[in-house]
């Protein structure tokens, strides 16, 4: 290979892996993109309004505006992100001619097709697409998603499906890692995921691509709890601009989410950062307000 | 041999693996602390400005600078090698020590990114055998405009562009050994560069 070859698996992987033990944010302007990149995000999700916001105002969420997204690749050196809707492939194409490094194929946004996601094997730039458990989280990748996140639940503040996502993942992950061939054809049938790939992740102990934790992270402490669950990463959504303080906020989860298993730098940071999102707990949403039931 | 990685954020794992492969002691190092009893450390790929922030709150650019001029191996891997360069063309915090001018994102961005077998003539004593050409990944990579007097280039795309170079006990690469199943690289930092060879 004495040419260069762009687009592979191995770039798309790798970049996500470049963002591991990082914290990705959510910001609306090229002002918020500065205070995160100054805060030591590792990358930033640029999109037209928080998750929180666009659960408040209702109506159909949609890819952001490019002017905004541009405005935000112009101030920051870290990755920019940005999202798609659930299976909307030319929302995804603008975002690629747009420049963006990594595409969210999102249930935050409005989906666009309802038995369909993107085939994420077509595109040069690499996707993240969120998940409630293992099955969902292969079926992604099959479609080429070069990175998985919990869907958790968006714009709530509340880090119970966060948790439950995670641990949904990473527990089926430990119970396949001792089958046979033969039982794990069975566990595939079960979780709907392509054989193959159940077949590697119990090998590796890991899914082949890196897993971070969203939907609902708004403290130090909720970053590290996610941390020690033993995903790669965290994405912050409205935690940090719909708090009271959220340049000090943005640097305490990126100084918990680096020293999670230090309780010591986990109090220090989390002292005197007024107040966090206000928050909804995901027990008072009506399940078909939920957005992580959005895709499959 | 105790080497240290840099784990405060970025692919520090994946360093550690491939040195614990070639019976390498690996350890985090996440503090100051964390630098003593090193023989040498990696500063992995990663987000330079985050760990920039990181390393000056916790109090590690000195500790590590001291280390490297100290003749201690010191090897940074695409963001690791802009946190070693002097010159990066942009205000963030650096350990500043290699004499070295490194434009980032130099290639654009990810849809940029790319794979490439690169001939590098020092990897070639590594291995009995035939050389063969090293797997290189480039991703939203630096690269090294200008190199100084003492700087030794390793490895140039076709078109002349630096993507290694070594500086006495200091070592930087735009690509990720750390992404490959080869070795070569790593056991060059640790049977050359470690030796003073």
């Amino acid at each position: 290979m004495a040419e260069k070859q762009i687009g592979t698996w191995a770039v798309k992987v790798g970049l996500a892996q470049m963002l591991k033990g990082g914290v990705i944010m959510d910001v609306t302007n090229a002002e918020q993109a500065k205070i995160a990149e100054d805060a030591g995000a590792c990358a930033v999700m640029a999109l037209e309004r928080v998750p929180a916001d666009i659960r408040r105002e209702g109506g159909v969420a949609r890819m952001a505006d490019p002017n905004k997204i541009v405005e935000i690749m112009q101030v920051v050196s870290i990755p920019v992100m940005a999202k798609a809707r659930i299976g909307h492939f030319v929302e995804a194409q603008v975002l690629q001619a747009l420049g963006v490094d990594y595409i969210d194929e999102s249930e935050v946004l409005t989906p666009a097709d309802e038995e369909n996601h993107i085939n994420k094997n077509d595109f040069t730039v690499p996707f993240v697409c969120g998940c409630r458990n293992l099955g969902e989280a292969l079926r992604r990748i099959g479609e080429g998603a070069a990175m998985i996140r919990t869907k958790g639940e968006a714009g709530t503040g509340d880090v119970v499906e966060a948790v439950r996502h995670a641990r949904a993942v990473l527990g089926e992950i430990r119970r396949i890692q001792n089958m046979r061939p033969d039982e794990l054809m069975r566990v595939a049938k079960e979780l709907g995921a392509p054989y193959e790939l159940l077949k590697e992740t119990a090998e590796l102990g890991r899914m082949p691509v890196v897993n971070f934790a969203a939907g609902g992270i708004a403290t130090p402490a909720d970053a590290a709890l996610m941390m020690q669950l033993g995903v790669d990463g965290v994405f912050v959504g409205s935690g940090i601009f719909k708090s009271g303080d959220p340049a000090n906020r943005a640097k305490a989860i990126v100084e918990a989410t680096t020293h999670y298993n230090d309780p010591d730098i986990i109090a220090k940071v989390s002292r005197g950062l007024g107040e966090p999102m206000s928050g909804l707990a995901v027990r008072s949403i009506p399940e078909k307000e939920q957005l992580a039931v959005r895709g499959w | 041999m105790r080497i240290g990685v840099l784990a405060l954020q970025g692919d520090f794992i994946e360093h550690e693996k491939i040195l614990r492969e070639l019976n390498v002691h690996a350890t985090q190092v996440r503090k100051p602390s964390e630098l003593r009893e090193l023989d040498g450390l990696i500063i992995p790929g990663g987000e330079s400005t985050t760990f920039g922030k990181l390393a000056v709150e916790y109090g590690l650019i000195e500790p590590i600078r001291a280390m490297c001029n100290a003749g201690k191996p010191v090897w940074g891997t695409c963001a690791g090698m802009i946190f070693l360069a002097k010159d990066v063309g942009m205000r963030q915090p650096l350990v500043a020590v290699m004499d070295v001018q490194v434009k980032r994102n130099a290639f654009g961005r990810q849809v940029d990114s790319f794979e490439i077998d690169l001939d590098i003539p020092v990897l070639n004593a590594i291995e009995n055998g035939q050389p063969h050409p090293f797997h290189a990944i480039f991703i939203r990579a630096p690269l090294m405009e200008r190199v100084g007097k003492g700087v030794q280039v390793l490895a140039t795309l076709n078109d002349g562009t630096i993507v290694a170079a070594r500086q006495n006990n200091l070592l930087a690469t735009s690509f990720h050994p750390e992404l490959t199943r080869d070795p070569r690289f790593h056991r060059y930092f640790i049977e050359r560069v470690g030796k003073g060879a």
